[in-house]
């Protein structure tokens, strides 16, 4: 993690979809999403179609299908729902493989994995693409209420004074002569982490007593926002994914 | 806890989307007045503290549901019910957008659950057990604990009304089953999330008591106002 600039999920890369403004990106990903899980579940072409999507841009965004795929596993405990869906599922019963499984459940299964698939896969776009900075800017100019960006803001900057103060704590103590495993370590954890939250928040308390004192109002400075506001031009390259995705849902809806 | 794309329909999805759009606002509101110079980073560090405490999940094999930790006992505790919200819901938008982390068109469903049922439960529970009782720090310790247990419990049966109302799956009667289910491993968790919460609380009201919104009240007329904004400790 750089200096509170990318995430662990960012790649720094100059592509075009690296380029567009933040607050495109967003709007361009919830719309997306909100076509696919509009579309009806049987329309099985229609999620191939939004795969065909989602790896034009992942090309454009020259993020490699390896990444994308072992990120996208944090769905994991979903699909593990989807997977108990055609056992426990009411209705018909269909033969599968020697096991009698509900249908309902089945198109259920089906439903939420591609769904969830797709969504996360979205929104790892989304991230791969923006840093977490660009992130609030984005959310700002979008008329994203000024007490959440701000939480926002002070959320993603102390995220790595929390893990910083965690690991110069875990230093301290093993070179205390204790013995972190794992369950020798659930005393000295709970005891810590009390501990853990106060040193956080004094240094925190510290970072943001310094930004009130150089002017900090509750909004990042001007040189954040001002520059680089997606113009009509940009809006326009953007909307190709979502709209094409909106029509896809729309031919779906009317064929079923 | 995180209900991702697909499992719930599109028209229940919107309706609790709008529910939580509506309780949001209001929460901003109000949160806008409470939010001063030392609720800020406080609010923050809260919405970090959540954001990596809720990066543990437990995935529940046999049941296929997944558990972790909420964190709305310790928002409310700390930062008070209506900044508390916020908070969650920070985190859980913050989650949808870039980690993939519970579907986008499902953040209606997520921030009712957890951002507001959670918080709700858990500052109610706060308000009434600080009341009855005593004023020592066992007390404090049986609230956070109780107030932590209880609101993870009521978010996770929030997700069973919301799967009863507009399930993508008809499980027939299967839903109570999914409801104890849920309501069992919850209990579970929020124990974890129980403790996790009372010794932070308990360390935050030792060190720095003047940090612990839900006391603020309570000791009120007895500690006179003293000015911290840009103040040197």
């Amino acid at each position: 993690m750089g200096a509170g600039h990318g995430h662990v999920l960012y790649r720094e890369s100059d592509s075009p979809v690296h380029r567009l403004p933040p607050e495109v990106k967003i709007v361009a990903m919830v719309v997306f999403t909100l076509a696919v899980v509009a579309t009806p579940r049987e329309a099985f072409w229609a999620f191939g179609a939004y795969a065909v999507l989602v790896a034009a841009v992942a090309a454009l965004a020259r993020v490699g299908p390896r990444w994308l795929l072992s990120r996208a596993l944090i769905e994991l405990p979903f699909v593990l729902f989807a997977v108990a869906l055609p056992f426990l599922g009411s209705g018909d019963r269909v033969e599968v493989l020697g096991l009698r499984l509900s249908e309902d459940g089945l198109h259920g299964a089906w439903n939420i994995l591609a769904k969830g698939t797709l969504g996360v896969l979205a929104s790892l776009l989304l991230a791969a693409t923006t840093t977490t900075r660009d992130l609030i800017v984005g959310l700002d100019r979008l008329h994203c209420p000024q007490v959440l960006t701000q939480i926002a803001t002070f959320m993603l900057r102390y995220l790595d004074v929390l893990v910083g103060e965690a690991r110069r704590m875990r230093v301290a103590r093993i070179s205390r002569g204790d013995d972190p495993r794992f369950l020798w370590q659930l005393r000295g954890f709970a005891a810590g982490i009390g501990a853990l939250f106060l040193r956080a928040f004094e240094r925190g308390e510290r970072v943001y007593l310094a930004m009130l004192s150089r002017g900090y109002t509750g909004r990042m400075p001007a040189v954040w926002q001002g520059e680089g506001a997606a113009s009509a031009g940009q809006w326009l390259v953007a909307a190709t994914v979502p709209v094409l995705a909106a029509s896809i849902a729309a031919t779906a809806v009317v064929l079923s | 806890m995180h209900i991702s794309n697909g499992i719930i329909d599109g028209p229940v999805a919107a309706i609790f989307a709008a529910l939580a759009l509506a309780a949001l606002t209001a929460c901003v509101l109000r949160g806008r007045r409470d939010l001063d110079d030392r609720l800020a980073p406080m609010a923050g560090l809260v919405a970090a503290f959540i954001f990596a405490v809720q990066m543990l999940n437990f995935p529940i094999f046999t049941a296929g549901v997944s558990g972790h930790l909420l964190g709305g006992a310790l928002a409310a505790m700390l930062v008070g019910p209506w900044v508390g919200a916020l908070c969650v819901a920070v985190v859980l938008v913050v989650q949808a957008l870039i980690f993939g982390d519970g579907g986008v068109a499902m953040l209606g469903l997520n921030i009712t659950n957890m951002a507001l049922l959670g918080t709700a439960a858990a500052y109610a529970l706060i308000a009434l057990l600080l009341r009855v009782l005593p004023r020592t720090r066992a007390g404090l310790a049986v609230t956070a604990f109780v107030a932590a247990t209880l609101s993870v419990v009521v978010a996770s049966q929030g997700f069973v009304l919301e799967y009863w109302l507009g399930g993508t799956t008809d499980l027939g009667n299967n839903l109570g089953g999914l409801a104890g289910t849920m309501a069992g491993v919850h209990l579970l968790i929020g124990i974890g999330e129980g403790l996790i919460t009372a010794t932070t609380v308990l360390t935050v009201a030792k060190v720095r008591p003047d940090l612990v919104y839900a006391l603020r009240s309570l000791r009120a007329p007895a500690a006179p106002a003293v000015p911290v904004a840009g103040g040197v400790r």
